[in-house]
């Protein structure tokens, strides 16, 4: 497993949703040096605002050994407000309440631990509103 | 450019083989090949393997293999490009042989996936590891969401997506080499357990062990080797965003429509020339959106298509005649090479009972990821 600084690094995006607005309307949540549509170089750092609609989503049945224990969970793609694209777990909803075009608000939770003595790692997930 | 033929193909059998290591599968694989081909020395050799690193524990992989097929010397050099490594490691060999680099060129792929447990989150580093898989969503995940998506926007019903597998069940009877040879029916498909919603077992291809190699060199001299050998008539391969959720449209795979205009370019053919053409079929949905990025449908009547039989023996286009990934078996790193085999096979006249009848101009397309990469090659019969 790897070391904190692959975690800490992340956390502007992950714990408060730090972005980039690119000159095409573009919004990207990792860090991002080229904008992938006009192909400029300059861009505004915003704030994500943590709300967002769900483009599509699935429940998984079938996990990797780091989310076995939490099967089934689901997953979506969202489109915030500010027109950023985001995979997000989510969490505190019923699964019949998940479609698309459904609303939803970004929360701070648990994403996994590593293991006895790993580290324990947070980011966002997402849960339906409304 | 010089033009490029193939001039011999070897491969394992498909499937769980317990009894073989990473590197006796490609020996078995590169050495039938060279026999085939009737080559005893080579001036190159490719190896396409998308993590040879995390399911065998064993990098430095081309060394290795050039090692133990006797041909040490060789430049020899591995192409990762996760699911579609092996088709990008042909075209690799493709450019290095039409550009006069070196003459015959070994090309091979191969993946041992059965010696590990966890082979989900090795299959999701073809994601975004930090913006996507680090948030739980696995590979057939990723697809789940393209197939949520296509099923509301064009009303494809679960029992029509079923169609995909079921047809590839079908054509992979007949194909010797073929993980799963055998028939499955609408009942199996939709009772078989959930993978991700609404992905089930039978939408997905299978954990496969095996390599596949062919060997290719100038057109002007393949017959000095054999008369069996067909012409690389189109290379087009392309990018697309890693991530799935960057992608505009979740119904689309772009990427695979910009390789296919360059590879029909090249060709100087179009989808209405092509008699068969082997498919990246990793997961049901990905049949039918890759088929209507090849141009074989319109956008959102694949599905229903594929489900009316257009996609099999007798239909507008014959889809991988070999059973495709889900039924012939899934080695990530060999897959793009067994397909373009399997168009060998066709193309010579060597396909047996799945042989598509009168074919001339065949296609393969292999993909990365959710879309990531894409490499389509169109090959010829001489």
């Amino acid at each position: 497993m790897a070391n904190s600084q692959r975690y800490t690094r992340e956390i502007p995006h992950r714990y408060r949703l730090e972005a980039q607005k690119f000159p095409s309307g573009f919004v990207s949540l990792p860090n991002r040096y080229v904008d992938p549509i006009s192909g400029k170089k300059e861009f505004e750092k915003i704030k994500l605002q943590g709300f967002g609609t769900i483009l599509s989503y699935t429940i998984i049945h079938i996990a990797s050994d780091q989310f076995k224990l939490l099967t089934p969970y689901a997953v979506a793609i969202i489109e915030t407000d500010e027109g950023a694209r985001v995979t997000a777990m989510i969490t505190d909803t019923n699964f019949e309440d998940l479609k698309i075009g459904a609303r939803v608000e970004f929360v701070l939770r648990k994403i996994m631990e590593e293991g006895a003595s790993g580290i324990i790692n947070y980011g966002y997930k997402a849960k339906v509103i409304g | 450019m010089r033009e490029v033929a193939i001039i011999g193909v070897g491969m394992t059998k498909f499937g769980e083989l317990w009894e073989q290591s990473i590197r006796d599968m490609f020996a078995e694989a590169a050495l039938k090949a060279m026999e085939n081909a009737k080559v005893e020395k080579i001036d190159a050799l490719y190896v396409g393997a998308m993590s040879s690193g995390l399911y065998a524990y064993q990098e430095h992989l081309a060394s290795l293999m050039a090692d133990y097929v006797g041909q040490i010397g060789v430049p020899a050099v591995r192409v990762e490009s996760a699911c579609s490594s092996g088709g990008q490691a042909v075209r690799m060999g493709y450019i290095d042989v039409a550009s006069g680099m070196h003459d015959i060129v070994l090309v091979g792929g191969v993946e041992k996936m059965w010696d590990v447990e966890d082979g989900t989150f090795v299959l999701a580093t073809a994601s975004d590891q930090e913006y996507e898989a680090y948030n739980g969503v696995t590979f057939p995940g990723l697809y789940a969401m393209i197939a949520r998506a296509y099923m509301e926007r064009y009303g494809l019903t679960r029992e029509e997506l079923a169609q995909v597998p079921i047809k590839n069940h079908k054509h992979a009877v007949n194909n010797p080499n073929a993980q799963y040879p055998f028939e499955i029916d609408l009942k199996t498909v939709l009772n078989s357990s959930m993978v991700a919603d609404p992905l089930r077992l039978m939408d997905c291809s299978p954990i496969t062990d095996g390599a596949a190699c062919v060997i290719l060199c100038p057109l002007d001299r393949a017959k000095e080797f054999t008369d069996k050998y067909v012409k690389i008539r189109g290379v087009g391969a392309a990018t697309g965003p890693i991530a799935l959720h960057d992608h505009k449209d979740l119904t689309r795979l772009e990427a695979v429509n910009i390789a296919a205009q360059r590879a029909y370019k090249m060709a100087g053919v179009g989808p209405e020339d092509i008699d068969f053409v082997e498919v990246h079929d990793c997961f049901s949905i990905a049949e039918i959106v890759v088929a209507e990025e090849l141009g074989f449908f319109e956008y959102g009547k694949a599905g229903k298509a594929i489900a009316e039989g257009q996609g099999t023996y007798g239909g507008k286009i014959v889809i991988n005649p070999s059973g495709g990934l889900k039924a012939k078996g899934h080695p990530v790193g060999a897959t793009g090479v067994a397909q373009i085999i399997e168009a060998y096979y066709q193309l010579t006249n060597q396909a047996g009972k799945r042989q598509v009848q009168n074919a001339r101009l065949g296609m393969t397309q292999n993909m990365g990821g959710s879309g990531g990469s894409c490499v389509v090659h169109i090959l010829e019969g001489m």
